[in-house]
């Protein structure tokens, strides 16, 4: 091999380089997203529950949402009836982030930690909050 | 390694077949989405064959009255106000002088006063929208009660609707609305809580105020218009607008490019009409 030792030492360089985010990472756990819960209109349910249950809210409030929109804009249709057989009304702004005002804290700590945008809020107003 | 002509097809073919049935095995595995039959309208929305204006011009007489109408709109829609800015400007509802809301009718023994007076003009609603051809994204679509739709998730932007609109109902967010004007102002000066400002780069205009149809309110114009915009039913024989056109002339704006606009305008004017 020519250039035996070069190459190897730009090899060692180079991985040392590219692992640098492995290694340096390396046994510090990232903090999990806890979305928080405890807005007023939250605490004062008597039943603390949003449309569908939490795992299916967790796995699939983005393509519920996504079905929510259609339906409003497309269809004209205003009321949903999940698997228990309430009624909600479809709305983000006015369903959603009634309870959920807390947008930073509940939104955006998933989305921030998974590094998704959605450009939800660029259009629907998010809710004043307090401290920010 | 080599493979004949032959034996390519036959990979070929059986990847694509084993491609297509792996996404509809994904499809079907994946849990979630909605049912159809979950959602439905508000029992207490209003609804229509096909939705219509009447604007009786002689019930618009001051500014005062005008400014009723294009307020209560702007301000429940969070319309920006772009001042001295007509390059900017977004408007659903606004008043037009004679001779540009009916072209080709002005003449020069036409009265001062009308020759003067303001229309208030907003989306057509035609049964046969030209902006809804144009556009590439069925972002505006006529929806089965014959509103002309503006889905604001759908739009690119791309202005084929305005320059198809021979009404000039549309506008261009060329600015963001959430944006402030040049005196430092925000240009949505009072939020509205219930409703969605536009983005940057869409296209937004008059939606016959469906929010407010779907909960049973009438549209804020024609509530806040004390009689002077009427709201109905165009293919209900029955419906008040339906009468006033039945009774009174009426004309439309720019009927001979065959939109169908559903507005019509009670002219009035003096003691002889």
């Amino acid at each position: 091999m020519y250039n035996g030792g070069k190459i190897i030492a730009g090899l060692v360089v180079f991985l040392a380089i590219f692992l640098f985010p492995f290694y340096y990472n390396f046994g510090k756990a990232n903090a999990k997203p806890e979305p928080k819960l405890n807005t007023p209109v939250i605490q004062q349910l008597a039943e603390k529950k949003c449309v569908e249950s939490k795992d299916f809210m967790r796995q699939e409030h983005m393509q519920l949402l996504n079905d929510w929109r259609d339906s409003v804009v497309r269809d004209g249709n205003r009321i949903y009836v999940n698997a228990e057989g309430k009624k909600f009304t479809m709305s983000l702004q006015n369903t959603c982030l009634n309870c959920h005002s807390n947008k930073k804290e509940f939104c955006d700590s998933c989305h921030n930690y998974m590094a998704v945008k959605p450009y939800c809020f660029s259009c629907h107003i998010q809710p004043k909050e307090d401290k920010s | 390694m080599s493979i004949n002509r032959r034996q390519f097809l036959k990979i070929a073919g059986a990847s694509t077949v084993l491609g297509l049935g792996g996404a509809s095995v994904v499809n079907s595995l994946r849990r979630g989405g909605l049912e159809a039959s979950q959602m439905s309208p508000d029992p207490a929305s209003l609804t229509a064959k096909r939705w219509g204006f009447v604007v009786d011009m002689s019930k618009l007489k001051t500014e005062e009255d005008y400014k009723r109408c294009t307020d209560a709109c702007h301000n429940i829609h969070n319309v920006p106000t772009f001042k001295n800015d007509p390059l900017h400007e977004v408007k659903w509802i606004w008043k037009e002088p004679f001779e540009n809301t009916f072209p080709g009718t002005e003449h020069e023994y036409m009265s001062a006063e009308f020759k003067e007076k303001n229309f208030l003009v907003f989306c057509n609603h035609c049964a046969n929208p030209s902006c809804v051809k144009v556009c590439p994204t069925k972002a505006t679509f006529k929806r089965k009660d014959g509103i002309v739709m503006q889905d604001m998730h759908r739009c690119i932007g791309c202005r084929f609707c305005m320059a198809a609109c021979p009404f000039g109902a549309r506008s261009f967010n060329y600015l963001d609305p959430r944006g402030k004007d040049t005196d430092g102002q925000p240009l949505i000066k009072v939020e509205n809580k219930t409703f969605p400002t536009r983005t940057i780069g869409v296209v937004e205009k008059c939606t016959a105020c469906y929010e407010r149809l779907a909960i049973g309110k009438q549209p804020a114009c024609a509530e806040a218009s004390t009689g002077a915009i009427v709201f109905g039913d165009l293919e209900d024989p029955n419906s008040e607008v339906r009468k006033i056109i039945s009774t009174s002339y009426t004309i439309r704006r720019k009927p001979e490019l065959g939109t169908q606009p559903s507005i019509y305008y009670v002219i009035g004017g003096s003691e002889h009409a």
